[in-house]
């Protein structure tokens, strides 16, 4: 059995610049700094557009889908009695530079595979939600070469 | 680029020097560093009163217990210097940083003959303090007594369990083998290539033969990564004097030539946001070196390729040019390619994986020696007389190209 990330988890530390991101799971959403002019998402949280430099960022939900871009299933005991674990590298479905290292859960080790598709779920942890993502129930593994 | 515009090309390496190696030596990085210092300046025929620049990579209370080495000041009060140019610090172009800083400084007159070092004490302080990993990076805050909270990149990755650079890696060796078809047999070479070279290495942490069987048999850390694509910690310091070339003709022992740096990064400085995983800061820091020299890929004569994890050099072998985008899996296929006798040879000490993790420096050190026909046993045959050496992994890189004579 392949558990949904480690034992236990060292958390974010919340300040005035990354507190959007780190309580946006409250209402079940994920979301990103969005540049008003240029529309790219930015990640992680910047003080203005580093595409167009324009000072014009702020939080927009985005649809919590995205395609694994790579994994690895973690062994090693970092912490003591640690299962199994699997840690993903996912690309937002909105802009393809943006990744979240984060945990896969609710599939198997032997399952895994780049290029399959998730949506977010949130790992609620005192003050923060964790953004986790899961496969997305049907959907065919795409190929991720470009993504 | 014109040459006389090279100011890389007005520095030498006159002198080398490392200290004991080993497991748990339990003696202070100071201690470390001072005796490596005197071997290096015995070596480039100089005594402590000739030093005016003191470099280091990083210094000053960097990252995990043992990581960093003892700060630049301490050093130098340890040895009573009197400097004219004195710098450290763990941001720049790789742990080979404080070297290229050094030439730049007696190209630019500030410094006649610099000590740079690179100390860690790694094996000791995981024997105090059981194994490192979590804030390798720093980025913990206290919060009262409670567990730490993470800021800074940490924040990105420690919560989800990607505690270390073998997690992040380990994603890049996935992504290789899916676009690549990268495989562990293929992958194995470089830990099989180093343990062979660790064998001719009296220094070397592991010296017992290594196989296949083992590699595929041994447990995995992070997939694929397994423990033998891991470096092995140790305590040691490397020490180099970086001498304005004109002090070559008066060196006892041949010098090495400062050819050409690469110092780019043009990505994302991150590990999980750079725009190709499969190259990273590799690609910009090689790029920039070759355009900074007439030399080629094919001029090469010995590789010195960064192995904190075996993908690393994998990563190098291909963007430093010896191979196409992709091809470092065949390239190293059966071994022959890239061991002391074939067509070019790798990793000669043994690299991190097997003479033990000195942080980039130990690459260095072995590229001089090599250059100077001083390998012993594990010597290169056909009197090398270019070398290369990367240092880094994931967004951070940076290269130097060495000759036996000027350029
Ligand atoms: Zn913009």
């Amino acid at each position: 059995m392949t558990a949904s990330g480690p034992p236990f988890r060292l958390l974010p530390r919340v300040d005035d610049s990354n507190r959007f991101y780190w309580t946006s799971g409250a209402d079940g959403h994920l979301r990103f700094q969005r540049c008003g002019d240029c529309r790219h998402y930015v990640h992680p949280p910047a003080p203005r557009c580093p595409y167009c430099l324009a000072d014009a960022l702020a939080p927009e939900a985005v649809s919590g889908r995205g395609v694994v871009h790579s994994y690895t299933v973690n062994m090693q005991q970092w912490f003591p009695d640690a299962e199994p674990y699997i840690i993903g590298l996912v690309t937002i479905a909105e802009q393809d530079d943006v990744r979240l290292t984060t945990n896969i859960i609710d599939t198997e080790a032997d399952d895994m595979a780049i290029g399959m598709e998730v949506e977010v779920d949130f790992v609620e942890a005192e003050d923060v939600w964790l953004p986790v993502f899961r496969p997305v129930a049907g959907a065919a593994v795409t190929n991720a070469a470009a993504s | 680029m014109r040459a006389d515009q090279l100011l890389e090309r007005k520095a030498v390496i006159s002198g080398i020097g490392q200290s004991a190696v080993g497991r748990r030596l339990n003696r202070s990085d100071l201690d470390l560093t001072v005796e490596a210092a005197l071997v290096a300046i015995a070596d480039a025929g100089l005594t402590r009163d000739d030093i005016d620049g003191l470099s280091t990579y990083p210094g000053m209370g960097m990252g995990p217990g043992g990581f960093a080495g003892p700060a630049g000041p301490d050093v130098q009060d340890a040895l009573r210097l009197k400097l004219n140019w004195h710098d450290g610090g763990g941001e720049g172009p790789g742990q080979i940083r404080a070297v290229m800083a050094a030439c730049l400084a007696v190209a630019a007159g500030l410094a006649r003959h610099v000590l740079v070092y690179r100390t860690v004490t790694e094996s000791t302080a995981q024997g105090k303090g059981g194994r490192q990993a979590l804030g390798g990076m720093g980025g913990m805050t206290g919060s009262g007594g409670g567990p730490p909270r993470m800021m800074g990149f940490m924040q990105w990755t420690i919560p989800f369990g990607a505690v270390s650079a073998t997690n992040w890696l380990a994603q890049v060796a996935r992504r290789r083998m899916y676009e690549f078809g990268l495989t562990r047999e293929q992958l194995a070479q470089i830990a099989l290539n180093g343990r062979r070279n660790a064998m001719l290495n009296p220094i070397a942490i592991f010296r017992e033969p290594l196989t296949m069987e083992d590699y595929l048999a041994a447990r995995m850390i992070s997939t694929p990564l397994c423990l033998y694509d891991c470096d092995i910690p140790c305590d040691g310091s490397t020490a180099v004097i970086v001498s304005h070339v004109d002090y070559a003709p008066d060196a006892p022992r041949s010098v090495a030539h400062v050819n050409a740096i690469g110092t780019a990064i043009r990505g994302r400085p991150s590990w999980d946001q750079f725009d190709d995983m499969t190259t990273m800061a590799a690609r910009d820091a090689a790029a920039s070196m070759w355009k900074r020299t007439e030399l080629t890929p094919a001029d090469v004569d010995v590789a010195e390729l960064y192995d904190g994890f075996s993908i690393l050099t994998m990563t190098w072998l291909e963007e430093l040019g010896f191979c196409g985008k992709g091809e470092s899996g065949p390239f190293v296929e059966g071994g022959e390619r890239i061991a002391l006798g074939g067509e070019l040879p790798l990793n000669t000490s043994g690299g991190q994986l097997s003479a033990g993790r000195l942080h980039g420096f130990g690459f260095l050190h072995e590229a001089c020696l090599q250059l100077r026909g001083e390998g012993g046993a594990r010597q290169v045959a056909g009197n090398p007389e270019v070398a290369v050496v990367a240092n880094g992994g994931g967004p951070i890189a940076g290269t130097m190209l060495l000759t036996r004579g000027p350029a």
